[in-house]
């Protein structure tokens, strides 16, 4: 995962191009030099920060429960020496959910920054234009209609984003991209699946009723190995895939005229990155349900905490797997006497955002 | 505010742009959709798992035959989702009617505003921490949780510069929409009881309501009409733009404060009837004016009309469909209005919304 790390090396570069020249525009480079050291050491420190807060998060999740375990058990455990009781908490009950988290939330929280960047609006989020929910409608189709398991779950659901976005993208396209009126197509789209989704849960035979609220909010218990070993195999693809393209993501930054004017065609790059986006959405979908919102305040997040205007797509995606494991440590402890999907969490916490964002576009007298 | 009424960019200028030419009067349009409605309701008595002949029908209010079964099928289980329909149907029209004319926004709907949500939210909480059972305990629940909902969302919708644009109203509403969803959910999960009857309640059911919720509940309708009625007049006015409507005589504030009470009393009404929702009255309110033009005077009683008409419909399409299992009418409602929905963004200017 080095998007961020190729794009700053890039653009590094240029700053020891101008030595030579007058001493004015010395200075500006030497001036402009500086920036960028600042603006890397800063990146790195958020990255690195992230990780700790990961890394932190992780070993809590691994000790915290009514298993009682210490530091010297789990880690017992880790090197294979651990006693059987020990060794079945750990192994079966809580790093499954450990690495259920880090997938999921990675793979939203980069794809968030991914559809936020590519179409330059801070609420195009695929949980509000309806991807997510077209990846878990066709998740939970798949399973319950179809009797699919396993990658082919993954696969419907990356079909059922892939249509929801198509559809958009076909519908709200009139001679150009208005990010609202995305918006407010995905938002339709999204009531359709919505309920047709709900449709699905109340005709199936659930044993129980938990079971149906996971494809419902998201939640992250009970995943299998099998399970955690498909999604983080594509997860692998579609990060290397992204590392790839991302030199080219500062393109998705203009408009498309000015793309053009400097003879760049920003349809493909447009086009490329919405599908990778749609790609590692259906990735923690098929894994984890819809976790509600982590796509939408990741990115937000990591780009504040950078401080600069380019999509921090490393960034992004540690801080989307802070916000499941944190949001999953407080789901599974905070509330006395029962545990709650990670998605009912991650959702008391968005929604208020989401409301924050547009009352904020208000005021600088933005569209939304 | 008048300087924005004026643009032909503006919403209300969309809204009250309608094909003048071949339009039928408006009586005859609302008697054609009353007939209408009665077709509509006597094919959800008759039409279901067990379909029954119109006689068979007739017979089960004419001729009681104590003990058969057909007969109860239809008195006890379908006459009140034909009730519950035609009462909700009616008031999700008539909201959105209201919401459209006074706020003069086309995206206007309760569902989309998340008034809906507001007032599911509410109830839920009502029965999980009060114990209120009774649909006359809840529905002042609904009614608080549909105003707070509206306050948020007007409150914020509303500021910056340009004012409540339908875009932003729209987005807020699902914000709120989106804010309400985990807390209901959160609710629900403590137990499984009422998990197991909100599945049904927060997709938009007619089902298993008895006549009771209906018998405790339309006082409240009624109150909402009629507010509506006495609104209708003021509502065309008031298209005119803010100022014109006040040099003509039109009580701003009151008129403000009415359509609020309305819109509260109705949403709530038909939430606690049929569950949230969305994007029905949307599309009636819509039609209506597509039907009898901007007249709000026709608008509105025809926008209750085809409210239950395309509810109770949607309820028996639900039923056939995926016979012998059923589609919930608020899901076929959805999958109804979402593409009025995306009609009318696709047609409206990036500049206009």
């Amino acid at each position: 995962m080095r998007p961020d790390g190729a794009l700053a090396s890039g653009t590094g570069t240029g700053r020891l191009a101008e030595p030579t020249r007058a001493e004015s525009v010395g200075a500006v480079a030497i001036l402009i030099g500086q920036v960028r050291d600042r603006r890397r050491r800063r990146t790195a420190a958020v990255l690195l920060g992230a990780s700790v807060l990961v890394f932190a998060a992780a070993i809590a999740s691994l000790l915290l429960g009514a298993a009682g375990l210490t530091v010297a058990d789990v880690f017992a455990v880790l090197v294979g020496q651990g006693s059987p009781k020990a060794e079945f908490v750990v192994m079966r009950l809580r790093l499954p959910r450990v690495l259920a988290a880090v997938i999921a939330g990675s793979a939203l929280g980069l794809g968030g920054a991914l559809f936020q960047s590519t179409l330059r609006n801070p609420l195009a989020s695929p949980d509000i234009l309806g991807v997510t929910g077209g990846a878990s409608l066709a998740a939970v189709g798949s399973m319950l209609l179809l009797g699919l398991e396993g990658p082919a779950v993954a696969l419907a659901a990356f079909t059922g984003a892939l249509v929801v976005a198509g559809l958009m993208w076909a519908l709200a396209w009139r001679g150009g991209l208005t990010g609202i009126r995305f918006v407010l197509v995905g938002i339709g789209l999204a009531s359709i699946v919505s309920g047709l989704l709900g449709w699905l849960i109340t005709r199936a035979e659930v044993r129980e009723a938990s079971e149906a609220l996971v494809w419902m909010v998201g939640g992250i218990a009970s995943t299998g190995w099998s399970e955690l070993g498909t999604s983080g195999g594509a997860l692998v693809v579609l990060l290397t895939a992204t590392a790839v393209f991302s030199p080219r993501m500062p393109l998705l930054a203009l408009s498309d005229d000015s793309a053009r004017s400097l003879g760049l065609d920003a349809t493909r790059a447009r086009a490329t990155a919405v599908l990778l986006g749609v790609a590692l959405v259906a990735v923690a979908t098929a894994l984890a349900g819809p976790i509600a919102f982590v796509a939408l305040v990741a990115a937000p997040i990591a780009r504040a905490l950078i401080g600069h205007g380019q999509a921090a797509l490393a960034a992004s995606a540690l801080v989307g797997v802070v916000i499941v494991l944190v949001a999953d440590l407080v789901a599974q402890h905070a509330f006395a006497g029962f545990a709650v999907p990670v998605g009912i969490v991650t959702g008391l916490i968005g929604a208020p955002y989401l409301l924050w964002l547009i009352a904020r576009g208000n005021r600088k007298g933005s569209d939304g | 505010m008048s300087r924005v009424a004026t643009d032909s960019q503006h919403p209300a200028a969309l809204m009250s742009r309608t094909r003048t030419g071949r339009r039928l009067p408006p009586a005859t349009t609302l008697a054609l959709a009353v007939g209408l409605l009665a077709v509509v309701a006597v094919a959800s008595l008759a039409i279901g798992t067990r379909q029954m002949p119109l006689d068979l029908v007739l017979g089960a209010f004419t001729s009681l035959v104590p003990g058969d079964a057909d007969q109860l099928v239809v008195r006890e289980l379908r006459l009140p989702r034909a009730v519950v329909g035609i009462m909700a149907g009616a008031a999700l029209g008539v909201v959105a009617a209201l919401l459209q004319g006074a706020t003069r926004n086309p995206l206007a709907d309760p569902g989309l505003l998340g008034i809906n949500a507001g007032a599911s939210l509410a109830v839920v909480a009502a029965i999980a921490f009060l114990g209120v059972a009774s649909p006359f305990g809840f529905i002042w629940f609904a009614f608080a949780g549909a105003a707070l909902a509206a306050a948020v969302v007007f409150a914020i919708g509303s500021t910056g510069a340009s004012g409540a644009s339908p875009a932003k109203l729209a987005l807020t509403g699902a914000a709120v929409t989106a804010a309400t969803t985990p807390l209901v959910t959160l609710l629900l999960i403590r137990d499984d009881g009422t998990l197991l009857q909100f599945r049904f309640w927060s997709v938009g059911s007619l089902s298993g309501r008895g006549l009771e919720s209906a018998a405790v509940l339309w006082p409240f309708l009624i109150a909402g009409l009629v507010l509506a009625a006495w609104l209708a007049g003021r509502l065309n006015l008031l298209a005119l733009g803010d100022d014109v409507a006040r040099g003509l005589g039109v009580r701003l504030g009151t008129t403000r404060v009415v359509t609020a009470i309305a819109v509260i009393v109705l949403a709530g009404t038909a939430t606690s009837l049929a569950g949230p929702i969305a994007l029905l009255g949307l599309a009636v309110a819509h039609a209506a004016r597509g039907l009898v033009g901007g007249d709000y005077r026709w608008v509105t009683p025809l926008a209750a009309v085809l409210g239950a008409v395309v509810l109770l419909a949607a309820d028996v399409i639900g039923r056939v469909v995926v016979a012998p299992a059923e589609l919930e009418a608020g899901i076929v409602a959805a999958i109804v209005g979402a593409p009025v929905l995306i009609a009318l963004v696709r047609r409206t200017k990036g500049g206009g919304l």
